[in-house]
């Protein structure tokens, strides 16, 4: 009887999980409910490196996301140029992932109103040039070899905010939120080539790659997931916003899953023995 | 002549490259600034020749009817389609009302989004049905995924709130973070580096000459 249970568990149809994933995500984003999140150290840092800058700084926020990692990307960089427009820190933009490019001038455009920011004087958008390694390599040089022009096509010398703004050295640091393996070429070149601070903000499924560069500091701050965004959105006093709310149905989602391997396990065990 | 040539172009180049970076005088770095200016132009050429080859790859497929041909066609159909419409006006992919944006946010964006968000349904399946403690490794495997998974989310330090900081299941997956993660990355970043080194050495003294194409 017990076997026979079982053994329908260890055959059972996958649709029924994806229907159990699929409410697990949807129906905690109609709920109220917000979970408690601790802040772990390594996005607190990239927060406290924010905040000690002195209004008027540069700093680089490369956002390379594309609308398949928005929803654990969008809110992170939204958060940081939130912080950023808010403490009056200016932001040199690129978006070296094609893909993504709209999607990002959007994200910049809008956060940017909402603080009242002037393109050109608080912040720019470089936009997007093939061949991320060799971009990130030319920018070390020079901001204008790769981007003679930004993305609105003004030269670079008639923005007020790029004078006398050359490279990486120009900058306080860069925070790279990154959907790809192009987070390599910044920890690489603009870090161990140029000497650059780097922060990574980075999709869940990739940070687990990055804690190693965390520990030798080469980079001195790390965002993963939905988790790191609402982290920093909880930093910054907005703990309302989206990648708050989403925690709810990670949370769920997660707990549905790990269900899912205690039953297959058991399953397993279960009717491994009368074999 | 043909294979020699590329020969002594990489190893000049390779050979150049490798020690221009130990060497700060300002012929080394004038030369440095003329080769990333050579990497941008390169860079555009070879973009051109992987338009090519794409155009190519499905041309073939759709003029002798292989399988699945008609998704070769919607490719080589949205490539002239948006390109096409990119270079209408100069404004065409700045302009929030124009058709190539609305192509962009109303098309390949759900497209995007719709795929990532699969990877979750494939995930829970695969855990149910492949995460099995069938030996000690997967086992420990096993029980890295749940504390982490766990630990990542605010529902884990809730479930171990009675427990001392320090021991709650956040902290548990800190350490596997921490510790036997970064371990076991830096070994493979390592051999990599490593791996790396040794390859781009036989390429610049051309033992390693595949890349030449033309042989086995």
């Amino acid at each position: 009887m017990a076997a026979g249970f079982w053994n329908k568990m260890l055959n059972l149809d996958r649709r029924w999980v994806y229907l159990v994933i699929g409410a697990a995500t949807f129906f905690p984003m109609l709920t109220v409910i917000r979970l408690p999140i601790k802040i772990t150290p390594e996005v607190q840092s990239v927060y406290d490196r924010l905040e000690s800058l002195p209004r008027g700084t540069i700093i680089m926020l490369p956002m390379e996301y594309s609308p398949d990692t928005m929803a654990e990307l969008q809110p992170m960089a939204k958060a940081v140029l939130r912080h950023c427009f808010s403490r009056g820190i200016k932001v040199i933009t690129t978006a070296l992932q094609i893909q993504g490019v709209l999607l990002i001038e959007q994200d910049l455009r809008t956060v940017a109103a909402e603080f009242d920011k002037t393109y050109g004087e608080d912040y720019v958008f470089l936009g997007y040039k093939p061949y991320p390694d060799i971009v990130i390599l030319n920018m070390g040089e020079n901001f204008r070899k790769p981007f003679p022009k930004d993305y609105y096509n003004n030269n670079l010398d008639e923005l007020p905010m790029m004078a006398g703004v050359n490279n990486y050295s120009n900058v306080d640091c860069i925070v790279n939120i990154n959907a790809t393996s192009g987070v390599d070429s910044w920890i690489n070149n603009a870090n161990g080539r140029y000497g650059a601070p780097l922060a990574l903000g980075v999709t869940a499924v990739i940070a687990t790659d990055y804690y190693a560069f965390l520990q030798s500091k080469q980079i001195f701050g790390l965002m993963g997931g939905l988790k790191g965004a609402a982290e920093y959105e909880k930093l910054i006093g907005r703990p309302k916003d989206i990648a708050n709310r989403a925690m709810t149905s990670v949370s769920v989602a997660h707990i549905f899953i790990i269900i899912f391997i205690i039953i297959g396990n058991i399953a397993f065990f279960a009717t491994r023995k009368r074999i | 002549m043909r294979r020699e040539v590329p020969l002594v172009i990489v190893f000049i180049c390779g050979a150049f490259m490798a020690l221009q970076y130990f060497v700060p005088h300002n012929i080394s770095a004038v030369i440095y600034q003329n080769a990333l200016n050579w990497t941008i132009i390169i860079g555009i050429f070879t973009l051109a020749v992987g338009i090519g080859s794409l155009v190519n790859l499905h041309y073939d497929k759709i003029s002798r009817r292989k399988e699945k041909w008609p998704y070769s066609l919607v490719t080589i159909g949205a490539l002239v389609f948006m390109t096409v419409l990119g270079l209408s006006s100069p404004e065409a992919v700045q302009d929030p009302r124009g058709l190539f944006m609305k192509m962009y946010f109303y098309v390949l964006s759900p497209v995007q989004a719709t795929m990532f968000s699969l990877l979750a349904f494939f995930i829970a399946s695969a855990a149910y049905r492949a995460f099995r403690a069938k030996t000690v490794l997967a086992t420990l495997l096993l029980a890295s995924a749940v504390i982490v998974m766990l630990g990542r989310i605010p529902v884990g330090d809730a479930l171990t709130a009675w427990m001392p900081e320090g021991t709650r299941i956040s902290d548990l997956a800190r350490y596997i973070l921490d510790y036997p993660n970064t371990a076991a990355k830096r070994a493979i970043y390592i051999g990599v580096g490593l791996g790396v080194a040794a390859t781009s050495l036989k390429i610049i003294l051309g033992v390693e000459r595949t890349w030449l194409g033309g042989g086995k």
